[in-house]
């Protein structure tokens, strides 16, 4: 009989480590890592992807250190809110320390995925010249480099097979950066420029796409011209996903129809983006292969609601779409009728600051979708109308839902017709959506709904309030309740002290909390700090020089931003930023 | 009126010689291209230079905008013989200045520098903007407290600006006033941010909330650069209410953005920006904000004496450099597709006449 956990040592290392390599979800690996010491050490040394959620969270040399092995890494830096520019430019999340760290402890590593970090053109360079075989690069909403750093990473990534820059801001200095891949560089698979502002070079490009047979996915950017791309086009009709740059030109029967056979020539594509300033000139030709699409993502197409319609109604076993508010609600209607395979839905506002007359789309357009789409899960909806009744009736028609981020666009509007606040409508998507990860609320909100989200959202991950509630028991409600939560962003709403304190060590079980305009005062965050030392407690301030020291407890916090680190404080923070 | 000094007083006299005969003729050109073009915010009062002066290399040693160290330098006269404007009767004016029907008159006057201007120092871009109005230290918004914001006063001797630089609104009256001891101008600069420039841009869109609704600041810009043409709308630049440009400074170890459309005037887009980037401009600021009043004013004087103010430029649509003030506010901000505090002392280009330039420009 074998005491303790000797069993483990009843099969070697390497049965255990083939056991684990079937456990996918890092939780799991995470709980086999805690059973017992040689469990630890075997699936330390076993793991081969990592992904750290914050990068302040952690050390980059501890986890390096930790998982000797890693071959993929995924890396978040700035909080969600960044995207909305509401998070200082210099807060940091840079990605220094983390190349660094790499280039030591993984130079096997293939695969590094960053988001919202600030990359640098040394970091890139870092990267091309430290991982032998270096695979895949993704960086999404990324800053602080430019197409120099790009040009090393297509000189020196001989394997390179995913270069994948989605929405970053990208300084163009060097225009050639595409002529730096080899000429016996052929292993690309995708290749996703969207971002890039300036123009590349076309007969370059050319070569490129000619000597990769396995290119799969190629996005463009919004610079090339029609005629170009066409003829890049027609190099590889082996695509599976595409990203047009301008969809515009003049009208040339010559070149509709070369685009016309380009895309008729397509016999494999799935996913269509960028279309940017699609007219209806141009449209038509490509309605060859709407029948097989399933990801389309028209988000920056000023298509107007004829022809939009007219295409999207075509793509039959559309899984995923993405576009304007332009489509309205007959659009809608008429998507609920003929793409009865979506999933996924994001309706972005074309005009969201008002200046023109409002666009017809309004809460029926969801509503017919809910009903129409069965397999509906995650919705993104910009409108400026919303009723309870509506999402009650999404609720009941959708109680499949995971992902709901509703946006009305002015704040505090309630409903248009009782004039009351919404929380009967958000409360009953969290009471009906019982595996909701993701919520996003708008409109006019008391502290009610912060009941319901707190009693009834036990899946719920990820949730973002902006202008709710009344008092501090929302924030209350929230924490006390939301056993899963990992990841709270609020702005503008009434919320301060007490709710924060008495909920203080719920904060040790989340990823990131984020407060701006709220009424938190300095003192709680100092109290805070002192009651748990894992957290830091971020308290961000660009109006004022003095430092915090001097500053009173009652000191109201414009931004406060707290996470769960074993790091301890970091070391980069700029001026604006003090941990408390 | 007020009267902005000849922009260079540095150039050669040949050239000014040439200039002096020519200007008749460049100044009845210049009527016949321009009248058609409202002024209002021309900062710049040399558009005989070229309403678009294009940076050149090497750079000139030069204050940006063209405004020497001897402001009693005659308005219009000396070896800017060409500056000798009044006939050419085009107006341009400093915002505040004027009144807002001022687009039916087409007289040029030189406008003078602004009150309580220090003779023998060199100014900077806020300087050269807000010649309306008495400069003095904006009093205090928030608490009687006179502290050296963090990005205020000190990179430029004026008052804390008061635009907020996180992306707030352009006009957040919430800063504290910054007070640089020991600076020149004390009480004498006012940067108020819409306090005497009442002169109303084209009706602007309701006032916008930082961050809302929530989009993608990648998003808005994409949109606002490339602006749809399906649409029928008067102008071709897209209500997405924003445009972000990046602005950087030499020496500054990143960049930041601005977002363009909630300035309204060159005015407030230079408080921001100072207050953005002031912690650059005085080295070691420490972790949290400004050490210690004295010491950094002094090193800022010591830097405005030696020559070393920065001056803001900012890249066009054709990639060209360009000073940034020249243009109409709204030209500017069409145009515009990021910016660059550059050391003054690098900015040397800026303002030397060049005939061949001008000429170019405007035949």
């Amino acid at each position: 009989m074998v005491r303790g956990f000797g069993w483990a040592a009843a099969f070697p290392d390497e049965v255990w480590e083939h056991v684990f390599s079937f456990l996918a979800a890092d939780a799991d690996r995470n709980a086999v890592a805690l059973v017992c010491r040689a469990w630890h050490r075997i699936e330390r040394r076993s793991r081969r992807r990592v992904f750290v959620g914050n990068c302040y969270a952690v050390a980059p040399a501890a986890a390096v250190r930790r998982f000797p092995e890693v071959r993929a890494a995924a890396i978040k830096g700035k909080p969600h809110f960044a995207d909305f520019n509401l998070v200082p430019t210099d807060w940091g999340g840079g990605a220094e320390a983390w190349v660094e760290a790499m280039a030591e402890g993984w130079p096997h590593l293939e695969e590094l995925r960053l988001k919202r970090m600030v990359v640098s053109d040394d970091c890139l360079e870092l990267i091309a010249r430290s991982f032998k075989n270096f695979g895949v690069l993704s960086l999404v909403s990324c800053d602080g480099f430019s197409t120099a750093g790009l040009a090393a990473i297509a000189a020196n990534c001989r394997n390179l097979r995913e270069l994948d820059l989605h929405e970053n801001e990208v300084e163009d200095n060097c225009l050639n950066w595409i002529s730096h891949f080899p000429e016996s560089f052929t292993s690309l698979v995708s290749l996703n420029i969207a971002c890039l502002e300036g123009d590349v070079n076309t007969s370059v490009l050319e070569c490129l796409i000619s000597r990769c047979p396995n290119l799969k996915t190629l996005r463009l950017n919004h610079a090339m011209p029609l005629e170009k791309l066409v003829s890049l086009l027609q190099r590889a009709p082996q695509l599976v996903d595409v990203g047009t740059s301008k969809f515009s030109a003049d009208h040339h029967p010559e070149l509709f129809s070369k685009l016309e056979s380009t895309f008729a020539g397509f016999k494999h594509l799935k996913s269509l983006s960028g279309i940017w300033e699609a007219g209806p000139t141009y449209l038509p030709a490509i309605y060859s292969v709407c029948e097989s699409l399933t990801s389309l993502n028209l988000c920056y197409a000023t298509i107007q609601s004829p022809e939009l319609l007219k295409f999207v109604s075509r793509c039959k076993n559309l899984q995923r779409l993405w576009v304007m508010d332009l489509i309205e609600d007959n659009g809608l209607i008429a998507v609920a009728a003929s793409c009865k395979l979506l999933q996924e839905l994001r309706v972005f506002p074309s005009d969201p600051y008002g200046v023109a007359p409002p666009i017809s789309l309004t809460e029926h357009g969801l509503v017919a979708i809910s009903a129409g789409c069965l397999m509906l899960h995650s919705v993104l909806y910009f409108c400026r109308q919303m009723t309870n009744a509506a999402l009650l009736t999404i609720a009941n028609n959708r109680p499949n839902l995971t992902c709901f981020r509703l946006c009305i666009i002015e704040p505090h509007t309630p409903d248009y017709i009782s004039q009351e606040p919404l929380d009967a409508g958000f409360s009953a998507i969290v009471e009906s959506c019982k595996d909701l990860r993701r919520l996003s609320l708008s409109g006019l909100l008391t502290d009610r709904v912060f009941k319901s989200i707190g009693a009834s959202a036990n899946r719920l991950e990820m949730l973002s309030v902006a202008f709710a509630g009344d008092s501090d028991a929302g924030l209350h409600y929230i924490l006390s309740g939301c056993k899963n939560l990992r990841k709270l962003e609020i702005r503008d709403c009434p919320f301060g002290d007490k709710a924060l304190l008495d909920n203080a060590s719920k904060l040790e079980t989340m990823r990131s909390l984020w407060m701006s305009s709220c009424s938190v005062t300095l003192g709680a965050c100092r109290q805070l700090a002192l009651k748990m030392p894992r957290l830091n407690v971020e308290v961000i301030d660009e109006r004022r020089g003095r430092p915090l020291e001097s500053w009173p407890d009652d000191f109201p916090v414009e931004k406060l931003y707290i996470y769960r680190t074993v790091a301890g404080p970091r070391s980069d923070t700029p001026p604006c930023v003090w941990t408390v | 009126h007020r009267k902005l000094l000849p922009n260079n007083n540095k150039t050669k006299p040949k050239g000014a010689s040439f200039l002096f005969w020519f200007s008749p003729f460049l100044a009845f050109f210049l009527v016949i291209l321009l009248l058609p073009l409202r002024l209002r915010n021309h900062h710049h009062f040399d558009v005989l230079w070229c309403s678009r002066r294009r940076l050149m290399s090497p750079p000139l040693e030069h204050d940006y905008i063209g405004l020497s160290e001897v402001p009693s330098a005659a308005v219009g006269g000396g070896e800017e013989g060409a500056l000798n404007l009044k006939a050419t009767e085009l107006r341009l004016g400093l915002p505040g200045s004027e009144s807002p029907d001022r687009k039916d008159k087409v007289g040029l006057t030189l406008e003078l520098l602004p009150r309580g201007f220090v003779s023998g120092a060199k100014r900077g871009f806020s300087d050269a903007i807000d010649g309306a109005g008495k400069w003095s230290f904006a009093s205090g918004e928030s608490g009687s407290e006179v502290e050296l914001g963090k990005g205020g006063g000190l990179f430029s001797p004026r008052g804390e600006p008061v635009a907020g630089s996180s992306g707030g609104q352009g006009t957040g009256g919430k800063d504290a006033a910054a007070k640089a001891a020991g600076q020149e101008r004390k009480g004498a600069v006012q940067v108020g941010s819409s306090v005497g420039d009442d002169r109303a841009m084209a009706p602007a869109a309701k006032a916008q909330v930082v961050g809302w609704p929530p989009i993608r600041s990648y998003r808005k810009n994409t949109m606002a650069t490339n602006p749809s043409k399906n649409k029928d709308d008067a102008d071709g630049k897209q209500g997405l209410g924003c445009l972000y440009v990046k602005v950087s400074m030499d020496g500054a170890p990143y960049l930041r953005k601005v977002d363009l459309k909630i300035y309204k005037n060159y005015k407030e887009l230079s408080s921001a920006l100072e207050k953005m980037f002031s912690c650059f401009t005085i080295g070691q600021c420490g972790s949290h904000g400004i050490p210690g009043k004295d010491g950094l004013s002094e090193s800022r004087l010591m830097d405005l004496l030696n020559g070393s103010e920065y001056v803001l430029t900012y890249e066009d649509k054709d990639g060209d450099w360009m000073l940034v003030g020249d243009v109409p506010w709204e030209m500017f901000t069409d145009s515009c597709k990021r910016l660059r505090i550059m050391k003054g002392s690098d900015a040397i280009g800026l303002g030397k006449y060049d005939p061949v330039n001008v000429l170019c420009y405007i035949f």
